[in-house]
Formats: structure tokens, C-alpha cells, sequence
């Protein structure tokens, strides 16, 4: 009894500790967000808390000399370009192979599921040069391009769920004189609206995050999503970690609402992509 | 089994409507049906093509050569691009940056595995502690190096823990190769172990309940249960794991990219061929490097899926 409660205990402590891992080096970012530039000099230390929980001044600062607006407007454009043609490109694909028996079903099939093995860093030194001829370089179609046309994960996603949508619905639109365009429109794409949900949550959560991508193909300052925005910090507020922390921040808490509000969409989407 | 009903039930070759329908329109109608899945597919396959599979070969075209990626000249100049990777010491060092990575990897799936095994039990707080767990996977990268260049700061977070417990060390973390790397791969086991931990906890909590009902009777205690049941429930997502945290390992970008840019001994491949193809103009070379790397984890994709065959590939 005594030695279960031990292991209990110690069950706990390792729990407890491990959200102090997690949340320490947040917290201290978030209470340096709050402090002003004079609080910080003092070097009174990481840990104190800001004389006034509610100055915000870093935060306009962040957002106007850190162009964060024009940053999340860039990212949102993005967002919802490459998400809509995301599932309109993993919908068909899936509709297509799963549906029809054609010549070359399996050899595209295999060019699907062959690509889904090529890590995207990888091959970004022979991309670039395409994105380049195609004229795309420095704009918001580069990123949306590479978005749309390498999602191999949500064709799978989508292919999975088709499957499961039983053929005698569609035979039976078929009947009724529907072609395969209306079957597509009325009949599987409404049915997929769970592939969608999870496609849109992990493909959102990824293009909000993701660096690498916009970092080469837009450098331009107007075309700053929210990670080139935020990594542009470094170097105009170089010492000032209060104005850093508070872009770190706003980046953040937009995340944090998402995943407070769709917490078991973001689980079963994340272990889909991740097993499929 | 679902598949083989279905085959059944769907006519082998597209008939054409029954009914009177004239023969000409019934292959006007076939042909039409020959065609469509292509209408479908074009936009993707070009796409496919034009981002996954022109890149790569091109890549590989791009490594026999010393083009610069800017002027129209290139020269044919065979396997030197390559020669010049395994012998300069300096261009393949960054391989073994991947190992603090890859040992950081090791630490991150087994408390991902601790985690998952002990929030499968009955434990007060559960979604708490497991949002908390997952939370990190979920934060932008960029956000996630200035917390932590925050972090190992000097007098940042991490001195200012440790003086309250009484180290006065004023370290600076990121001073030199070892420690840098260290602190590095730490942050990339503070990022990635969320994920790894929820696959885990997915996969535990399909394990049907009667299993450790009937094993509690039989007197298995916690450890037996972990071993006889639970290791062998999670084999194909600790299998992807590995898989996931290899290749990651080789691939480490973001994270050295954002707090050092590589200095210190903290360059990893993918930097230095960033660093090759945009900055020195060397799109032969960093072509040959790029090749080097997606032929390592193909290889290891590969010895995986040979290791674990269970984890089929499902060919539709």
C-alpha cells in the first residue's frame, strides 16, 4: 500500500515538473513582455514580475515598428488560399484514384505515395530554381504554390475517407443521370467534411508556423508572414527582449486560442496525419 | 476484407447506361469516362510534378555540374561536387551535429513513452497535463527560439532557476560547440516530444480496457502490463517515431537557423546547404549535398519499412 503510494507520488512530481518545464520559460517570456525598457536594465533579475501587469506599451510597439499587422494579414491571405486549394486538389486526387479504373491508376498512385517520402528541405536548392522561372519568386504565390502541390499527407487523409463513403450512393446519383462532376460536388465532397476539418486544423497549424518557406522565396519587408515578421526582430530591437517577448507573444496566444477552442479536432488531426 | 466486397459490387469495366441509348453514344459516353478521372487529376499531377519530382531531377542534374544558380554558363564536372563533400572535412563535420539531435531523440521518445504509459492510467488532471505535454508542437517555431535565446540568456531564465537554488554559474549556454549543441537539441526535445507523446497515448488507449482487466486478475503489476501489453499495442507508432525522429535529426533547420545561424559549431546539414546554395552561390555543390541527404533518408525509410513489415503500406 505504502509503496503505491509512493509511486503515486512520484507519478505526480513528475507531472508537475514536467509542466514546469513547459510553461517556465513561457511565463517568463510573457511577464518580460510587460516590462519597460528601464525595469529591464535594472537587471533585476528573469524571474521578477513587471511593476505593472497591464503595460502593453511593448505590444503597440510590436506591432507597429515589427509590422505585425501587415504580418498576420499576409499569413491569413495565405492561410486561406493554400487551405482551400489544399482540399480542393487532396478531394479530387482522392475522388479520382479511389473512383475511377484507368490506365496509369497505379503509376499515379505510386507518384503520390513515392513523393510523400521526399523530405521538402531536401530538394528546396532545385525548387527554388523552379519558383524562380515561373516568375513566382519574392510574392505570396510561392509559398501558396509549395503549400498547394506537396500536401502528399491530406491526399492520404482524403483518400482514407473516400473510401469509406459507400460506391452505392454514388451508382445510385449515377442513375439519376448526375455526372461525375455532380456526384463529385453533391454527394463526396459534403461526406468529407471530417477529412476537411482535419486537413484545414493540421494544415492550418503548419502554414501558421512554418519558416523555411516564406523565409527563401519572400524576402521582401511588405511580404513578411508572421515567422519572417517575428525573426525580422533580431536584429532592429537586438537587446530590447521586452519588445521581442511581446511579438513572441502575439504569435502565441492566437495559437493558444485555437487550441484551447478545438483541442480534440487538434489531437485526432495530428495523430491522422502523423499515422496515415 | 472491406475492399473485396467492394470490388465485387462495383461493375468491372464503366457499363454504359442501360436503356435505349444508340451504340455510337454508349462509346462517345465510355470514351467520356475514359477522360474524366484525368480531368480531375491534372491540376494535382502537374503540380506534383513541377514541386516534387522536376526539383529532384534537376537536383540531381545540377550536382554533376558548377553552376551557380545565376549566370547561363554551367559546366559538365562530374562526381567532383561529390568528391568535394567526402573530403572536405569541414562540409561533412555538420553530419555530426545530427548526432547531438539523434541522442536528444532517444531522450524525447522515452519520456514521451513515460508520459503517454502513465497519463493512459487514471490520473486526477489528465487533460491538463496532456494539453500542457502537447502544447509546445503546436508553437511557432521562430516564437519558440527567441523564448529559449531568452532562456539561455545571460541572466535569462534559465541562470535566474539556477541562482535561486544557490549556482551562481553566469554560464554562457550557447558559448561553445558542446554546450550549444546540447541546449539546441534540448529545445528541439521541448518542441517535438508533444507529438510523439500524443501518438503514443492514442495508440495505448486503443488497447482494449479487458486486456489489463483480465492481466490486473491474473496479478501482472504495472511493469508487466507495460511490457506484455502496451509495448506490443504501440510497436508500429513507436516504429513511425524512430522513423520520424531520424530523418528529423538529419534534417534540423529551424531551431540552430534561428537562435545561433549556425555559429559556434551549431551549423547543422540543411543550414550549410542553405548557406551553400543562397549565399555562396554554389548550387552545384549544395545540389550534391542535397542529393547526399535525401539518399540517407530514403536509405533509412527504407531499412524501416524492411525492420518492421507489419506497417504496411497500403497500396489502396
Amino acid at each position: 500500500m505504502t509503496r503505491r503510494a509512493v509511486a503515486r507520488a512520484l507519478v505526480y512530481l513528475s507531472l508537475v515538473l514536467a509542466t514546469l518545464v513547459v510553461l517556465l520559460p513561457l511565463t517568463v517570456v510573457f511577464l518580460t513582455s510587460l516590462k519597460t525598457s528601464g525595469e529591464m536594465a535594472d537587471d533585476s533579475g528573469a524571474l521578477t514580475l513587471p511593476d505593472d501587469p497591464l503595460n502593453f506599451g511593448n505590444y503597440v510597439t510590436a506591432f507597429q515598428d515589427g509590422r505585425m499587422l501587415s504580418a498576420f494579414g499576409n499569413t491569413a491571405l495565405i492561410l486561406v488560399v493554400a487551405i482551400g486549394g489544399t482540399v480542393l486538389i487532396g478531394s479530387m486526387t482522392a475522388y479520382a484514384i479511389d473512383r475511377f479504373r484507368f490506365r496509369f491508376r497505379k503509376l499515379v498512385l505510386a507518384l503520390f505515395l513515392v513523393a510523400a517520402l521526399v523530405p521538402g528541405v531536401t530538394t528546396q536548392v532545385a525548387t527554388f530554381q523552379i519558383v524562380n522561372s515561373l516568375g513566382m519568386f519574392d510574392s505570396l504565390w510561392a509559398p501558396i504554390a509549395l503549400y498547394m502541390g506537396t500536401d502528399i499527407v491530406s491526399i492520404y487523409i482524403f483518400l482514407q475517407f473516400v473510401r469509406a463513403i459507400p460506391v452505392s450512393l454514388d451508382e445510385s446519383a449515377r442513375i439519376d443521370g448526375a455526372n461525375a462532376f455532380t456526384v463529385y460536388r453533391k454527394i463526396i465532397f459534403p461526406l468529407l467534411k471530417p477529412a476537411i476539418a482535419t486537413v484545414v486544423i493540421v494544415k492550418g497549424i503548419n502554414v501558421y508556423n512554418d519558416f523555411y518557406i516564406p523565409f527563401l522565396y519572400m524576402p521582401s519587408e511588405d511580404l513578411g508572414v508572421i515567422s519572417t515578421s517575428l525573426f525580422r526582430f533580431k536584429g532592429p530591437f537586438g537587446a530590447h527582449w521586452e519588445t521581442i517577448s511581446a511579438g513572441a507573444i502575439l504569435v502565441i496566444v492566437p495559437t493558444l486560442i485555437v487550441f484551447l477552442f478545438l483541442q480534440r479536432f487538434i489531437y485526432n488531426g495530428f495523430t491522422r496525419g502523423a499515422t496515415k | 476484407m472491406t475492399d473485396t466486397t467492394r470490388k465485387a459490387a462495383r461493375p468491372a469495366a464503366p457499363t454504359a447506361p442501360a436503356g435505349p441509348t444508340p451504340p455510337s453514344a454508349a462509346r462517345r459516353t465510355r470514351r467520356w469516362r475514359g477522360v474524366t478521372p484525368w480531368l480531375f487529376l491534372i491540376g494535382p499531377l502537374v503540380l506534383l510534378i513541377a514541386f516534387t519530382y522536376a526539383p529532384i531531377v534537376n537536383m540531381v542534374a545540377y550536382s554533376f555540374t558548377d553552376w551557380d544558380g545565376v549566370s547561363p554558363e554551367l559546366h559538365y564536372t562530374g562526381a567532383e561536387n561529390y568528391a568535394e563533400l567526402f573530403t572536405r572535412p569541414e562540409l561533412f563535420e555538420v553530419f555530426l551535429v545530427s548526432g547531438y539531435y539523434l541522442a536528444a531523440s532517444v531522450v524525447q521518445i522515452a519520456a514521451a513513452l513515460y508520459f503517454a504509459t502513465v497519463l493512459s492510467f487514471n490520473v486526477r488532471f489528465r487533460n491538463f497535463f496532456k494539453g500542457v505535454l502537447f502544447f509546445p508542437y503546436l508553437i511557432n517555431g521562430v516564437a519558440i527560439g527567441f523564448v529559449f535565446l531568452y532562456f539561455f540568456q545571460d541572466g535569462g531564465t534559465l541562470d535566474a532557476i539556477l541562482s535561486l537554488f544557490g549556482y551562481d554559474g553566469d554560464r554562457a549556454w550557447l558559448g561553445t560547440p558542446a554546450s550549444a549543441n546540447v541546449s539546441l537539441a534540448g529545445v528541439s526535445v521541448w518542441r517535438y516530444m508533444g507529438l510523439n507523446f500524443v501518438l503514443f497515448l492514442g495508440a495505448i488507449q486503443s488497447i482494449p480496457g479487458e486486456l489489463y482487466e483480465a492481466a490486473e486478475l491474473d496479478g501482472a503489476n504495472r511493469w508487466q502490463q507495460f511490457r506484455h501489453i502496451i509495448a506490443p499495442g504501440i510497436r508500429p507508432v513507436l516504429s513511425l517515431s524512430v522513423i520520424l525522429s531520424v530523418s528529423g535529426s538529419l534534417s534540423v533547420f529551424e531551431i540552430p537557423y534561428i537562435m545561433t545561424g549556425g555559429a559556434t559549431g551549431t551549423e547543422t546539414f540543411v543550414i550549410q546547404t542553405v548557406k551553400l546554395a543562397f549565399q555562396f552561390n554554389k548550387t552545384g555543390l549544395a545540389s550534391a549535398a542535397a542529393v547526399v541527404l535525401l539518399l540517407i533518408i530514403l536509405a533509412v525509410t527504407w531499412v524501416q519499412r524492411r525492420l518492421v513489415p507489419d506497417d504496411k503500406v497500403d497500396l489502396v
